[in-house]
């Protein structure tokens, strides 16, 4: 394409539609970020990537201790716990990452913001690649892990892109609002570490399902977590699965993905003057 | 549209902002009041984003600013701090998106709003151009065939490995640099970069701007406050204040414009100020100019050039005997930097009845890069005969004041001085 033909107009109210080729143009610049999150994250580190591996299992071993051996609780059937919980440690990492490092993510580059354009919907968007790495890291170790318990996963295990496209779409939509909401007010990164730490307690982590009484399994579902979690460990161990669980945890998540864009692309046109 | 390379029209940029409402608050009980108000407020309106205390107000940053430039104009955006230059660029770049109006761009756009942007102080020298490329908008392949002419002209081909965090500024600021000075776009926006930097890379940066304008038919949009580098770089020029457009149209006249906004009595006007009333007004200044070596007026000059600063005298006697005229200079800061006079110098000056001129010639002007104002003073035997404030206006550039054509970088004293170096 000649240069002529590129004819920008600029005015008050831009469409979507123009904001998705955009986003299609600045691909290069959506990798490079994240390319340089991951660098800069490991950058004067001693273990470096190494950090990956330990966070979830640390928190593996502390659940499986407190939760299957103090506390007794049951494990799905013929599941050793440590799978268990390291199944729900993934995705429950890969979405509580992704929003952590994503919902500052407008804010710690507000040097780009307040200086060249691009879509924005790229900063918070391109920290999901790195929890995406960091997922990948850490199914290597969960392959290592089931091979040491000589496990082997259901064939159920081919639908785990579906669940996880679920996670990346509830990941997703909480970062654009969360991000976005932080530009103009900044009490949001306060409240990200809350939900975070709330979320591993309210979702099935350290736990089965299972030992959810009945009456309660439908509010617990409206927790989209669950039934994702729920589901990778159906796909992985061949756990009961309520198809409530999972009805609920598309829903939202979806929901969740579209509130998340509507409501950033609502804020992103004042990102430049707050910031 | 075919040879229009950008059209804006009855561009606009409107902000909310908050003033303190008018309440006295100097009292401590009244500030309590006010406090508990503004906490009422707040619970009323839990989501706004300002404190409630204030008063919102509309304000217009820019407002009806239109202009169009050809392929391969070079435009100079003039205007004191706060006059909405910065915001139009940033409509242009999109950074920012317009209230009103519009802009019709053809061909890509890329801007120097601060050299640097986006370099990561944790990555590489080599891993920040390529960050730093794909930011501006160049593509990977693009990046690896400038790699080279990059680093070149950065001179800094020896740290490329080296974090930039540990670069030295000047380092830093080239590289940035010639990140930027890489790109291929249509369009280039550049602002203040020619701040940084010492005399010699400024040169250089100037040098390439030109060309990058000049032999590929770019159209470059510039933005300082170096009137000697807007006048070498530039064809057009556009002058703001307080968002509206003083003047458009040629760059010398926009030059010319802005340095006489920048008096608080423009030029002309140094007849019609008022008279104070502690002097007796026997003489009468009608005209202060800066000149160059060469007898033109100019609004500049470089660091170590000449200067001449001609007073223009109506005189309503004849005076014999020892007339003194004083030049008070202030730099930004209000700093009483120099003070030129008659009497210093031995020289009595005979004053005829009707116009006089009296000239001062710096040979070599020692003030580092600044904004100065002058005040013009007259006295005879004791009585003071008239006093303007702010007769002339005018800067100093970068320059070579020493042989060596170098001068300290950052300006952080205000003063270059004659000296030599011996050792033993």
């Amino acid at each position: 394409m000649k240069p002529e033909d590129k004819i920008l107009v600029i005015e008050a109210n831009r469409t979507g539609l123009l904001y998705l080729r955009d986003f299609w143009n600045y691909r290069e610049l959506f990798f490079t970020l994240a390319w340089r999150d991951i660098v800069v994250r490991y950058k004067q580190t001693i273990v470096g990537i190494l950090w990956t591996i330990l966070r979830p299992l640390a928190t593996m071993i502390v659940f499986t201790v407190v939760f299957g051996k103090i506390a007794k609780l049951p494990s799905d059937a013929g599941v050793p716990y440590v799978l268990m919980v390291f199944g729900g440690m993934l995705p429950w990492q890969f979405i509580s990452s992704t929003i952590t490092t994503g919902s500052d993510a407008l804010v710690g580059n507000h040097a780009l913001i307040s200086k060249v354009y691009f879509p924005r919907m790229i900063i918070p968007t391109a920290r999901i690649i790195m929890a995406l790495v960091e997922l990948l890291i850490n199914a290597v170790l969960f392959g290592i892990l089931f091979a040491f318990y000589r496990y082997v996963p259901s064939w159920h295990i081919v639908f785990l892109p579906l669940f996880l496209f679920l996670a990346v779409l509830l990941a997703l939509g909480v970062t654009y609002f969360i991000s976005s909401l932080n530009v103009k007010y900044r009490d949001f990164q306060y409240v990200v570490p809350f939900i975070v730490q709330f979320g591993l307690y309210i979702s099935p982590i350290g736990f089965s399902s299972s030992v959810v009484p009945e009456k309660w399994r439908l509010i617990y579902a409206l927790n989209p977590v669950v039934g994702i979690v729920d589901g990778i460990r159906w796909c992985l161990f061949n756990s009961p699965l309520l198809p409530e669980t999972v009805i609920s945890a598309a829903v939202i998540s979806v929901l969740f993905f579209l509130f998340g864009i509507w409501f950033f692309r609502k804020l992103e046109s004042e990102f430049a003057d707050f910031i | 549209m075919n040879d229009i390379a950008v059209k804006v029209e009855n561009l606009g940029k409107k902000y909310v902002i908050g003033h303190q409402s008018r309440s006295d608050t100097a009292r401590f009980n009244e500030y309590l009041s006010s406090v508990g108000r503004s906490i009422i407020r707040r619970l009323k309106n839990p989501l706004n984003p300002y404190d409630v205390s204030l008063e919102l107000e509309d304000f217009w940053a820019v407002r009806n600013v239109s202009f169009e430039l050809k392929k391969g104009d070079r435009l100079g955006i003039i205007g004191h701090n706060g006059s909405g230059k910065s915001t139009t660029l940033k409509m242009l770049s999109r950074i920012t998106t317009p209230t009103e109006g519009r802009i019709t761009m053809a061909g890509r756009l890329a801007s120097l709003l601060e050299v640097g942007t986006g370099f990561h102080p944790e990555l590489t020298g080599r891993e920040n151009i390529y960050l730093n490329g794909s930011i501006l908008g160049m593509t990977r392949s693009e990046i690896r065939a400038k790699f080279d002419e990059i680093v070149d002209f950065s001179g800094v081909e020896k740290f490329l490995d080296t974090p930039v965090k540990r670069y030295s500024s000047g380092m830093y600021v080239r590289l940035a640099f010639a990140v930027a000075a890489h790109l291929n776009p249509e369009i280039l926006v550049v602002d203040e970069v020619l701040s940084v930097g010492d005399a010699e890379f400024q040169k250089k940066c100037i040098g390439k701007m030109q060309d990058i304008s000049s032999d590929n038919g770019k159209t470059v949009l510039f933005v300082s406050h170096n009137m000697n580098a807007i006048l070498s770089l530039c064809s057009k020029g556009i002058v703001l204040d307080r968002g509206q457009v003083l003047y458009y149209g040629d760059i010398r006249e926009a030059v010319k414009r802005y340095i006489e906004s920048r008096r608080k009595s423009p030029n002309a006007s140094l007849e019609n100020r008022p008279k104070p009333d502690w002097v007796d007004g026997r003489v009468r200044f009608t005209k202060c100019a800066m000149k160059n070596s060469g007898g033109t007026e100019v609004y500049s000059v470089s660091v170590g050039e000449t200067a001449i600063f001609e007073c223009e005298a109506d005189c309503m006697e004849e005076m014999n005997g020892e007339v003194l005229i004083i030049i008070d200079i202030y730099n930004s800061c209000n700093c009483h930097v120099a003070a030129l006079n008659t009497r210093n110098l031995g020289y009595v000056s005979h004053l005829r009845k009707g116009k006089n001129i009296i000239r001062f010639t710096v040979p070599k002007i020692p003030f580092y890069p600044d904004q100065f104002s002058l005040d013009l003073y007259a006295e005879y035997y004791g009585s003071a005969m008239d006093f303007a404030k702010d007769a002339l206006s005018f800067q100093t550039n970068p320059g070579a004041f020493h042989s060596s054509g170098r001068i300290n970088e950052p300006y952080r004293s205000i003063f270059a001085v004659d000296y030599s170096v011996s050792t033993e």
